[in-house]
């Protein structure tokens, strides 16, 4: 029968392991090598747009990459489903947003600012999501080209 | 109650119960404004509600666990906490850093960052008050009489989820990144150390309500937090399927977090045997009540209803719906929110002198947050069912699908009704008990 000393090995050494292993695959994924993101493309305006997303909480209500609060549309591929224009018009809409009677709040937001959201959005929809961006609803690219 | 030193737990558990009440508050500001009824809207938008709700559960819990450390760490180490003052200090910076934060969110003062929203500044906040904390349990441990196993995993897991707060405090420009490191924090906190933390209470409790001998719990406690890291650790990789990072998640996060209810299902294994094999003796049935409860709701929650959509080609189609919702709210409440719930249960007859445990209202504070907790995830889980379907199967628009699934958010309300009027026992049972008072130093029960 399993004693208290060997139970305690079975934790501490499970733990050191898994941990390592963790941090190895980390370091992998998160390589140059490995970069799904087109780092390279996260220019001043992206990182600016990526503020404002975070200085507005749009996660409390939207997804990014599926993570949010459900309350609100996906906003993975937002730009090529609705437009820069139509983007830009929700965001600097002095009055709530309101389709199908959900309310957003009313950003009233300059143009530079809209411009830089758009700037982020247009990153994020060239994410490689591991298939992810296909299944995202509403389709984006695929169900435009599959209405036409 | 041994030590005088116990009852400021007293005081963190109170600070709990109303950050409790008020998660549920705007709970129901979310709950009402998804079936349209939004007239907050102008001064609490859906994103502030929700930034509230979480952290104010992330709060409450934390108060509560530390609430649980206070009273458990003196018993275990046999002698009163060191510098009792400081724990009040501490307390006061908690109730502060939660209470600015959650006025801050009602005027855009966050971070946007999903359960992380508190704000740069206050992070500094938690650092002080979270090494105080540390600084005074490990301190009264490491002086103490005798140094248990129960003690150790319960102070481990709070070190190391103050560590863990580390990782989230790091900028990064991209979104990716960002929720790669996020997780870091999020997870190995939910699914990782919270766990000791939870094992830790639950071991103190089994010891204390079953009677069974400490080196038999204390070894399958080693079992148990054995089993949560060798799968939790590398089940973080269920959060990265689908953000922007290496296909290799998908193997590893699907292998080792479809292994996560092991941890869960030895819990409740545990839990039920050692309550088979004591003396059924302890009167404070109530807490019993509760301890077991936590074990057996926390497979579920966590356990089961986690399984339900870890793997990969499952989550490709659930991922950032509000099946998400349904697993979040059970495996919160079975693992964490009932445990707390469990010690404060036992302890409060312990520090009040008042054996008030064996009441209709008790008995009620239990059944009706229970039952009402378990429709509300039903109600989620269809809504999130129904979502997946409709959305990501048949590609309907995301507004036309929540207007198809309005309904279920009606049996959300209802069923949140009925676990705020638990709640609402709970409260009432809380408040009859009264101030802990030294007179109980020798009334316990033990």
């Amino acid at each position: 029968m399993l004693s208290k000393k060997q139970a305690r090995a079975f934790f501490l050494g499970g733990t050191v392991v898994t941990f390592l292993i963790f941090i190895g695959l980390t370091v992998y994924s998160l390589s140059k090598a490995q970069d799904q993101t087109h780092s390279e493309n996260i220019t001043e305006a992206v990182i600016r747009g990526k503020h404002i997303w975070e200085k507005n909480n749009c996660m409390g209500c939207h997804t990014l990459f599926g993570e949010g609060a459900y309350y609100a549309p996906e906003l993975t591929k937002v730009i090529e489903r609705r437009g820069e224009a139509y983007v830009k018009g929700v965001l600097m809409s002095p009055v709530p947003w309101q389709i199908n009677g959900r309310k957003m709040v009313a950003y009233n937001m300059s143009e530079a600012d809209a411009l830089d959201v758009v700037e982020f959005f247009k990153w994020a929809g060239n994410v490689d999501l591991n298939g992810f961006e296909h299944v995202v609803s509403p389709l984006a690219k695929e169900k435009i080209e599959a209405n036409n | 109650m041994k030590y005088k030193t116990q009852k400021i737990a007293y005081w963190f558990w109170a600070l709990s119960m109303l950050l409790l009440v008020l998660q549920i508050t705007y709970g129901f500001i979310m709950g009402f404004a998804r079936i349209g009824m939004d007239g907050l809207h102008e001064f609490i938008p859906f994103n502030t509600a929700r930034a509230v709700h979480t952290n104010l559960l992330v709060v409450w819990l934390l108060s509560g666990f530390m609430g649980a450390a206070y009273y458990i760490i003196p018993e275990e180490a046999q002698r009163d906490l060191v510098r009792p003052k400081l724990a009040f200090l501490q307390l006061i910076s908690l109730a502060l850093v939660g209470v600015t934060a959650i006025i801050g969110y009602h005027f855009n003062w966050w971070e946007g960052r999903k359960f992380l929203e508190i704000p740069r500044p206050l992070d500094w906040l938690v650092v002080f008050n979270v090494l105080l904390f540390l600084g005074l349990i490990l301190w009264t441990l490491f002086t103490g009489k005798r140094r248990t196993t129960t003690a150790l995993v319960l102070s481990m897991g709070l070190l190391f989820a103050a560590l863990l707060y580390l990782p989230g405090m790091i900028d990064f420009d991209s979104q990716t990144l960002d929720s790669f490191f996020r997780w870091w924090v999020v997870h190995l906190w939910v699914e990782g150390v919270w766990e000791l933390i939870m094992g830790g209470i639950l071991s103190f409790l089994l010891i204390k309500l079953t009677g069974v001998d400490r080196e038999v719990i204390e070894k399958w406690l080693y079992v148990i937090v054995g089993l949560t890291f060798l799968s939790g650790i590398l089940g973080t990789g269920h959060h990265y399927y689908y953000i922007g990072v290496n296909k290799i998640w998908l193997i590893v996060g699907g292998i080792f977090s479809a292994l996560e209810p092991l941890a869960f299902l030895a819990m409740a294994l545990f839990a039920v045997n050692m309550y088979r094999k004591g003396e059924k003796s302890h009167p404070n049935k109530i807490a019993l009540y509760w301890t077991l409860g936590s074990a057996i709701l926390s497979f579920v929650g966590a356990g089961l209803l986690g399984f339900a959509h870890t793997l990969p080609q499952v989550n490709l189609y659930t991922h950032g719906t509000l099946v998400t919702a349904m697993h979040g709210h059970l495996a919160f409440w079975g693992a964490y929110g009932m445990i707390v719930l469990a010690i404060m249960s036992y302890a409060l007859p312990n520090l009040t002198g008042r054996k008030l445990y064996d009441t209709a209202g008790a008995r009620l504070a239990f059944w009706l947050s229970n039952i009402g907790l378990l429709g509300m995830t039903i109600a989620f889980g269809v809504a999130g069912v129904a979502q997946t379907y409709l959305e990501r199967r048949f590609k309907m628009e995301f507004m036309q699908v929540q207007n198809e699934i309005k309904v279920h958010f009606i049996v959300l309300i209802l069923m949140a009704t009925l676990f705020a009027i638990g709640i609402t026992y709970y409260i009432i049972q809380f408040v009859k008990y009264g101030l802990p008072n030294d007179e109980a130093l020798e009334a316990e029960t033990n």
